[in-house]
């Protein structure tokens, strides 16, 4: 199974180190002062809001079936063999059609600074240990990285755990 | 692997047991921090009203203004002043704590003090313009005691020391506007400008820094060097030992750390009271054995050669050899971990000022009216603290080194025959290629005593000669640097006039407050030649640096025009205004300006090009 980003929505105090360190994954220097000092404009592909009374971050799910992908008229748009979806590293070229924008359910494909290329999660930030870049900035553990049943399995036991801790 | 985190043999044995006893240090607690925050890092958050917190996209996709409008350039120049106006806060408090202690030993109210260099009053008391013909001993002190206390509030003119400086510096600072006036009206007017919607424009916030940090240069910290030479005697050279092998097996030791002498000094004579020692013997001990940490480290070692155990990253190290009855501490750079860290073993935390207390200590408050009586209190803790040691847990590394310290002002000219001459001399005919100050504190995002060391190795190879305070000169002392002896690693003119004045190539000169010596002799230099001290073959460095109080000697020592090498980066990248006005601007406006250069070898160079450059517009 693959690994997910996946959200502890009670979690997040919306500090926006997972934006500043998936822009500086992103980046040519790789590091946050050397991006800055060559005055880099990298661009984060999470996103942080205030939703209601929470604090939000929201990034691509890499949904199983695509919209990004099928509505890619350009066929950049692909699935790697990890699962991950990305416009990069395709048979072809991300055009700046926007299709992917449209269709995307969940608001998390962007553009690029220049309006040249369509810009989402692609995981190309994973450490040595496959760790991507917003999950290791995360103060909280508000976004953790796990495969599915893992994660609802460890949530099952801490609700089970606050539940009957009482009886 | 190879442990990256100090370079001190000593530090690394502890870090060992640190980990097998399960202990957490600095540098833990530094790995669970990571990653730091960016916008922290870069200076770009704002807490200094309740519309925010507000943060600034350094990448320029956010929000590029706060809820009022402050551009990251607005919010990065406030954290700056701020964090200025807290370091000098801090120097100036504790010089008024020496001033005051003056003033009560004056008036009759302080009995167990005493005036230890009179000769010292009377200097002070006639560069203050006060009169002392006639007056006794009690009077004068009395008399330049309320002077100096003027000094902390608004005056209707300026700082007495600031007339230390060359006619030149006076005038750069007068264009500018940056003449510092009261002590405490400089760090209330930073306080003030930083207050929601006040000032607001980067030059004139830094400008601002630059005054209230000549506050502390020429005020608080001239005064806290200069009234505790009063009180306490002026240092002049003693040989001691220093780090963590300086603690005993089978005596009762007891670790002062902090930074002001009123609580140590009283710590260092109970210590020699014939009562306690039989007290301790009582108790199994062979004896006391007090020894000193960080800058109170630095006090009573400059004026007593008391072993200084470490600097500021060996405070939790001390307390995992398990061989402290007690660690006595008054203020600044004490780790809130000490309580819980000194509960894993039989070690008192005991805290000394109504102005610090911690988690876990046992509060004793140190009354100067009665501090002798205080300090015998605090040793008797000790000592009865004795016979709970486990002496199966006791692990003490070996390592010790031997310094020379207690180079004030007075004592140099002392080595020097009574003038800077010789000094000159030395300059001009390139024998000392010229002079670094190299200052600061530890830091665990580098590794602990490295860049201290080699920055300074490197200077002294090639004729530099180095001047210390603080952690830097502990570091020094740990290394072997302050010794006549480390002549040999000095290139061979520094090593010749070592030689012949009986100097060592790196001189220790005090606590972190007595950079106010350093600032002294380079104004007398400048003064000598004729020339600003913003002309002289001299740099400053801070290598390794951490507190806000470093923050504030950085900006005085650029303010008094000498370039200076920061050794971790200032949370101020996050504005290319304040950068550019700081290392490159601040050159034109006050002489001396920054640069950030974490490696020491290259840091080196920099220093050495700056020296160069500044002997080739003299024509030396």
């Amino acid at each position: 199974m693959p690994k997910e980003v996946l959200i502890r929505y009670d979690r997040c105090l919306g500090c926006r180190s997972c934006q500043l360190a998936c822009a500086v994954a992103h980046s040519g220097a790789g590091s946050l002062l050397g991006a800055v000092l060559n005055g880099e404009r990298p661009r984060a592909r999470i996103f942080i809001h205030q939703a209601g009374g929470h604090k939000a971050p929201l990034n691509c799910r890499h949904c199983q079936d695509a919209p990004c992908i099928d509505a890619c008229i350009a066929g950049a748009m692909h699935r790697q063999e990890d699962g991950t979806v990305t416009n990069v590293g395709g048979d072809q070229q991300c055009t700046a059609c926007w299709m992917c924008v449209m269709v995307c359910p969940y608001g998390v494909i962007r553009s690029d600074a220049d309006g040249t290329l369509a810009l989402k999660c692609d995981r190309e930030c994973r450490d040595e240990k496959g760790v991507p870049a917003c999950v290791r900035a995360c103060p909280t553990g508000a976004l953790v990285y796990d495969e599915v049943d893992e994660y609802s399995d460890k949530r099952r036991l801490d609700v089970l755990n606050r539940a009957l801790s009482n009886l | 692997m190879k442990d990256t985190r100090s370079i001190d043999p000593a530090s690394l044995q502890m870090l060992k047991v640190a980990r097998d006893e399960g202990l957490e240090t600095a540098w833990d607690r530094y790995l669970a921090q990571q990653p730091q925050c960016g916008f922290g890092e870069l200076g770009l958050c704002c807490r200094n009203c309740n519309m925010g917190p507000c943060r600034i996209d350094p990448f320029g996709d956010g929000p590029q203004k706060g809820v009022c409008g402050a551009t990251g350039d607005i919010i990065v120049a406030r954290n700056l002043l701020r964090m200025i106006a807290a370091g000098a806060a801090a120097h100036s408090d504790h010089g008024r704590d020496i001033v005051e202690t003056l003033r009560g030993v004056a008036a009759g109210e302080i009995r167990d003090y005493t005036i230890k260099d009179e000769s010292k009053l009377m200097a002070l008391a006639r560069e203050f313009g006060l009169s002392t013909e006639g007056e006794t001993v009690q009077v004068i002190a009395k008399k330049l005691a309320e002077a100096a206390l003027e000094e902390f509030g608004t005056r209707k003119g300026y700082l007495q020391g600031i007339n230390r400086v060359p006619v030149k510096r006076k005038e750069i600072w007068e264009k500018l506007g940056i003449t510092p006036r009261g002590i405490d009206r400089e760090v209330v007017e930073a306080m003030h400008r930083t207050h929601f919607g006040v000032d607001n424009d980067p030059a004139n916030l830094i400008l601002h820094g630059l005054r209230c940090s000549l506050s502390d240069g020429w005020g608080g910290s001239l005064l806290a060097t200069e009234f505790s030479d009063v009180l306490f005697g002026t240092p002049r050279p003693v040989r001691g030992r220093s780090n963590l092998g300086v603690l005993s097996k089978d005596a009762v030791n007891i670790l002062v750390h902090g930074h002001e002498p009123v609580l140590s000094e009283m710590l260092v004579a109970a210590a020699k009271d014939l009562a306690l020692i039989s007290a301790a013997r009582a108790k199994g001990a062979s004896g006391i054995n007090l020894v000193g940490m960080c800058c109170t480290g630095n006090e009573i070692l400059m004026r007593h050669g008391v072993p200084v155990a470490g600097n500021f990253l060996q405070q939790e190290l001390a307390i995992i050899t398990g061989a402290l009855e007690a660690v006595v501490v008054d203020v600044q750079c004490i780790m809130p971990a000490l309580g819980q860290l000194a509960a894993c073993y039989h070690t008192k935390f005991i805290s000394t000022s109504p102005k610090a207390k911690f988690p876990g200590a046992l509060h004793i408050p140190l009354d100067e009216h009665n501090a002798l009586e205080t300090a015998r209190k605090i040793i008797l803790q000790a000592i009865e603290n004795y016979p709970n040691r486990d002496q199966n847990r006791v692990y003490i590394p070996e390592e010790t080194a031997e310094y020379v310290a207690g180079f004030s002002v007075e004592a140099l000219l002392n080595a020097l025959g009574g003038t800077l001459d010789p000094l000159i001399e030395a300059v001009k005919n390139k024998k000392i290629r010229g002079i670094a100050a190299l200052v600061g504190c530890n830091n665990p995002k580098v590794t602990q005593d490295h860049s201290h060391v080699n920055l300074a190795k490197a200077l002294i190879a090639r004729d530099v000669l180095v001047v210390e305070t603080g952690c830097a000169a502990i570091a020094s002392a740990k290394a072997g640097l302050l010794l006549p002896e480390a002549a040999e690693l000095a290139g061979a003119g520094l090593a010749e006039v070592c030689r012949a004045l009986g100097l060592p190539p790196v001189l220790h000169m005090g606590s972190c407050v007595d950079i106010s010596r350093i600032l002294t002799v380079a104004a007398a230099l400048a003064r000598e030649l004729g020339v600003d001290i913003a002309d002289l073959p001299v740099a400053g460095a801070a290598p390794e640096w951490m507190s806000e109080k470093a923050v504030s000697i950085g900006a005085y020592v650029v303010a008094s025009g000498i370039f200076t090498v920061l050794g971790t980066v200032p949370p101020v990248l996050g504005s290319n205004v304040v950068a550019d006005l700081l290392t490159r601007q601040a050159k034109d406006l006050v002489g001396g300006y920054f640069a950030v250069e974490t490696d020491p070898f290259k840091a080196a160079e920099l220093v050495i090009a700056h020296i160069d450059d500044k002997r080739a517009a003299m024509g030396i």
